[in-house]
């Protein structure tokens, strides 16, 4: 063992930056114990007492700089003299870290922001109705993102924020879009004077998007959560929202987006809406549009149509023409299926999607051409897939179900799991028709096209007749840009079309023709 | 408020949970706050459901607990012998920091400081003795804390040990502290070696008479007013006690001068008081201690009142649960060591010194104390933050006591115990690391952010409190 010294005269640093010193040295291999001391008589009878003194150190006074290392070679000790140097020079050019301080509640977080107005949570669904009330407790509008929240808790947190005049959106909402911000996973849309109350995520999404880019815009986008309209919420938010889209000078035009509510409920936004002086446009996916209709409102039948009523309306354009536009694009659409089906050789299609809301409505369309499909959320029970990692039949897969998600991102965000089924349903030969959706905006997959297009092209080498048919909810001004990522698809061999209504009905229109 | 008032403001958001949806917020220039969130402890559902449902309750508990720590006006007004004033008193009881603990579990540094004062005491010859003494059963032990002590580190007091005597002036209650014996090796550290006898009798025999003259010539020093002003020049009063002692010898050294007759032991004494930075932390102690031992015994104040450890467990009081104590293992620091020393030398925390901040100082002051935030790993703005954090588990903050950086907010003060459990903080503690064995002393600084359990088991004690 070997200890040497150095003393540098007249080289003052303060006691807590050379114990760091000391630390480092330390850690350098080969070294057994080091000191890093100012000159005092107290650190030279520590020095001894460590078995670290060197004869120079005696002469030293209390400016000078005493640096002490033990170690086991004499390559060790030069190496770890040549870091001092550099770690005293570190310790002096240390730089303050930048970024915010730390708020480790809303209560500190409010106090940060002067002024803040909503509270977007997503922890763990068992602790976010506690955080709820607490934002609600301060003033604050929620997002509640976080699924899993019980619905006891759900109905106290909306009846407390309906006496404060305040709005819960969610839980399990991933959507919205207020004062022209997208919130949680939503699209950069335009902003115009169409305002949406959604109780279904996706129909958010892709109504909001189709609206954009027919060249309107959305005022407000309210997402409820999809619990919201069910029996025992009473559509609570709703009906709230609805009012308050009512009330907003900047909404000229409601739209209202849901699966089939409660009846009771579904009495209540009729109520609702006979009090409205504005257009208010409602699809029910997959439910009875009559109230609504006698109501006055005017019934969509699937989301696409919605968005181009609203468009419409928005643009000045009388809803009937906007529908005469709807039908001649779907002639086209018959045309193109007839050219498309020459060329199939399998005869079943395969509908993989991120988005549930698209999944229903898919299978709706579906429905009327071909009738019921298999699913992992079927319209019709006995087409119930018996085991959910194999399509029978013509199968269509809501992909960001609990038994697809747990444990993993939701399939906006992570393709694997859908990439790795593309494959398996390429290798089929009865498969003819992949369908996916592509959602975009934040919060999704920030470049879908680079998992997509080495996928289906391996698909398409496997199956060169296999075809695939997209939609792609989003908007140019979404930081994955729509035009870049339907360019790409197309490039890789797939058909985008300009809707999942549109995708869906060429898709049923193929399958009826090669069934 | 209606939801279309929304409508006409900016979006102002703040983000509990994933990360991204913050930054998607900032790319599209929305003013947006994270919440660094963490799930509260877990806890007897029974306990939180009372603790919910009587939250007024304790709101209004916590609200006189907080203004009577508040108002608290620490004086020292003298000194004397431990035997003389220290309430229960008597000759064969030792007190240590922290809650009660036996001999058998006693850790290294306690034991070894509980041996150099029977050696002091002349109830031992040797260590052997004292060693066997201590072990008999013929010697009481009992924390500080209930015989209206405290004591840093080990925090021996025995019967003949000169003590200071600090009055709250608001409410009248006094507490007591021995004399800070400087640093190296010192009975605190468990070190129990003849300097360390010789010293303390020096203590005794020469300083402590000319301190008492000192202060009996003064009426009495105002260590609230001393504390502030340390605050405003670099101290936390815990670990750091540079300009606090400062303060006080600027005070006491003309009345030293004036009342002591023989030249030699006066610069003796001076020179103690001035080689010894630490001087002031056994006054910044007990000032803590008098301010909260007057706001105890308030019905359902979840304020705790202690935060005490003896080098085996930590243990905490609430103002509002009398004298129980709710404890848990004390934790080994992070650190920073002396030459030829490590973490594996290192006790586990010890010493009555987290008093200071239970009433709002040392760790909880930390952003006041630049000079020593290389301890809490790093800069300057680690400090800050070590501060801004334990706003999160207080019930107010200090009126008097303030932090320059944060424009002279008032340091968090009156820790909440119901805010450690639903944050999941617990109180950042500043602190010295013995030896774990006796007689070596200390080996090195450093912090650590206190146990969950005593205050987990604190707020289910509290809970009982309303059956």
């Amino acid at each position: 063992m070997i200890v040497k010294g150095i003393l540098k005269k007249g080289a003052y640093y303060d006691s807590v930056s050379l114990m760091i010193v000391s630390k480092e040295l330390n850690q350098l291999e080969g070294i057994k114990d080091s000191s890093v001391v100012m000159g005092t008589q107290e650190n030279r009878a520590i020095l001894n007492a460590a078995g670290l003194m060197v004869s120079d150190f005696d002469k030293s006074n209390d400016t000078d700089l005493l640096i002490s290392i033990k170690a086991i070679s004499e390559e060790a000790i030069s190496k770890a003299f040549a870091k001092v140097d550099q770690l005293l020079k570190d310790i002096r050019n240390k730089h303050d870290e930048t970024g915010d301080v730390k708020a480790h509640s809303l209560e500190q977080a409010v106090k940060q922001l002067s002024g803040a107005n909503l509270s977007l949570i997503s922890i763990a669904g068992k602790y976010a109705a506690r955080e709820a009330m607490k934002a609600l407790q301060q003033g604050l509008h929620v997002m509640l993102f976080s699924d899993n929240v019980s619905i006891s808790e759900e109905i106290e947190l909306k009846q407390f924020a309906r006496n404060k005049g305040l709005m819960v959106m969610g839980p399990d909402c991933g959507t919205a879009i207020i004062n022209g911000i997208p919130l949680a996973f939503a699209n950069v849309v335009q902003k115009g004077n169409i305002g949406i109350v959604a109780a279904s995520g996706t129909g958010l999404q892709e109504v909001s998007s189709l609206i954009s880019n027919e060249g309107a815009g959305i005022s407000q986008a309210i997402g409820t959560g999809g619990r919201d309209v069910k029996k025992e919420v009473g559509g609570i938010m709703f009906i709230e929202a609805m009012k308050a889209l009512a009330q907003d000078e900047e909404t000229k035009i409601i739209v209202l987006i849901s699966k089939p509510p409660h009846e009771e409920v579904l009495q209540k936004i009729s109520d609702e809406i006979k009090k409205i002086k504005k257009p208010v446009i409602a699809i029910l996916i997959g439910g009875n549009p009559k109230p609504l209709r006698n109501a006055g409102a005017i019934p969509a039948h699937n989301l696409e149509e919605a968005a181009i009523y609203a468009a419409s309306l928005s643009k000045g354009i009388e809803v009937e023409k906007a529908l005469n536009k709807i039908e001649l694009r779907d002639v086209e659409i018959l045309a193109q299926s007839e050219k498309l089906a020459k060329n199939c050789s399998g005869k079943y299609i395969r509908g993989l999607f991120s988005g549930g809301t698209l999944c229903d409505e898919t299978q709706l369309i579906l429905k009327d051409t071909i009738g019921y499909v298999h699913s992992n959320a079927p319209l019709n029970p006995d087409y119930q897939l018996k085991n959910l990692w194999k399509s029978e039949g013509n199968t269509i897969l809501d992909m960001g179900e609990d038994e697809f998600t747990s444990g993993r991102p939701h399939p906006m965000i992570d393709f694997s799991l859908r990439n790795k089924r593309i494959i398996e349903e390429a290798e089929n030969k009865e498969v003819a028709i992949i369908l996916l959706d592509v959602v975009l905006g934040y919060g999704s997959h920030l470049d879908p096209a680079s998992e997509l297009v080495p996928v289906i092209r391996k698909a398409l080498e496997i199956s060169p007749k296999l075809l695939f048919i997209c939609s792609v909810t989003g908007t140019n001004q979404d930081p994955q840009n729509r035009n870049e990522v339907i360019h790409k698809l197309e490039k890789a061999g797939a058909l985008v079309m300009p809707s999942n209504v549109a995708a869906s009905k060429l898709v049923g229109a193929i399958a009826k023709l090669i069934r | 408020m209606a939801i279309n008032d929304l409508f006409n403001q900016p979006l102002k958001v703040i983000n509990t949970g994933l990360a991204s949806f913050k930054t998607n917020l900032e790319k599209v220039g929305t003013e947006v706050v994270q919440v660094s969130w963490k799930p509260p402890v877990d806890v007897d559902k029974n306990s939180s459901r009372i603790i919910d449902a009587n939250q007024s309750k304790i709101d209004k508990a916590n609200q006189e607990a907080l203004n009577i720590i508040l108002n608290g006006k620490p004086v020292l007004v003298g000194l004397d012998i431990a035997l003389n004033v220290i309430p229960g008193m008597k000759k064969n009881l030792i007190l240590h920091s922290g809650p009660p603990i036996t001999w058998d579990r006693m850790c290294g540094p306690t034991r070894g400081a509980i041996m150099g004062a029977l050696i002091y005491e002349g109830m031992a010859a040797n260590p052997e003795e004292a060693e066997k003494l201590a072990s008999s059963g013929k010697i009481e032990y009992a924390p500080c804390h209930e015989h209206a002590s405290v004591g840093p580190m080990a925090g021996i007091i025995s019967s003949s040990m000169p003590v200071f005597i600090i009055k709250n002036e608001t409410y009248g209650n006094i507490a007591y502290c021995t004399l800070n014996e400087g640093l190296g090796k010192v009975l605190r550290y468990g070190a129990f070696g003849s300097e360390v006898i010789e010293k303390l009798k020096w203590m005794e025999t020469i300083m402590y008479p000319i301190l008492k003259a000192a202060v009996a010539k003064l009426g009495r020093v105002d260590l609230k007013n001393i504390i502030a002003q340390a605050l405003h020049m670099g101290d936390e009063v815990h670990n750091r006690n540079r300009a606090g002692t400062s303060l006080l010898y600027r005070t006491m050294a003309p009345a030293i001068v004036e009342t002591s007759e023989i030249k030699e032991d006066t610069i003796k004494v001076l020179n103690f008081i001035n080689g010894n930075d630490h001087f002031f932390l056994n006054l910044s102690m007990p000032a803590s201690k008098a301010c909260l031992d007057a706001a105890r015994n308030i019905p359902f104040s979840s304020v705790a009142v202690v935060m005490a450890r003896n080098g085996t467990d930590f243990g905490i009081q609430l103002a509002g649960t009398g004298d129980q104590w709710f404890t848990g293992p004390a934790l080994v620091p992070d650190a920073l060591f002396f030459p030829g020393y490590t973490k594996d030398d290192a006790n586990p925390d010890i010493g009555d010194s987290a008093i200071t901040e239970t009433g709002g100082l040392g760790g909880f002051a930390i952003a006041s104390a630049p000079a020593i935030v290389q301890f809490v790993g790093g800069t300057a703005k680690d400090a800050v933050q070590y501060t801004l954090d334990m706003y999160e588990i207080t019930a107010g903050e200090n009126n008097v006591y303030q932090i320059p950086y944060l424009n002279f907010r008032g340091t968090p003060t009156g820790i909440d115990v119901r805010k450690v459990i639903e944050k999941n903080i617990t109180p950042f503690i500043d602190t010295g690391v013995a030896h774990k064995n006796p007689g070596v002393g200390q080996v090195g600084a450093g912090v650590l952010s206190a146990p969950m359990e005593p205050f987990k088991k604190a707020y289910e004690g509290l809970a009982k409190q309303f059956e």
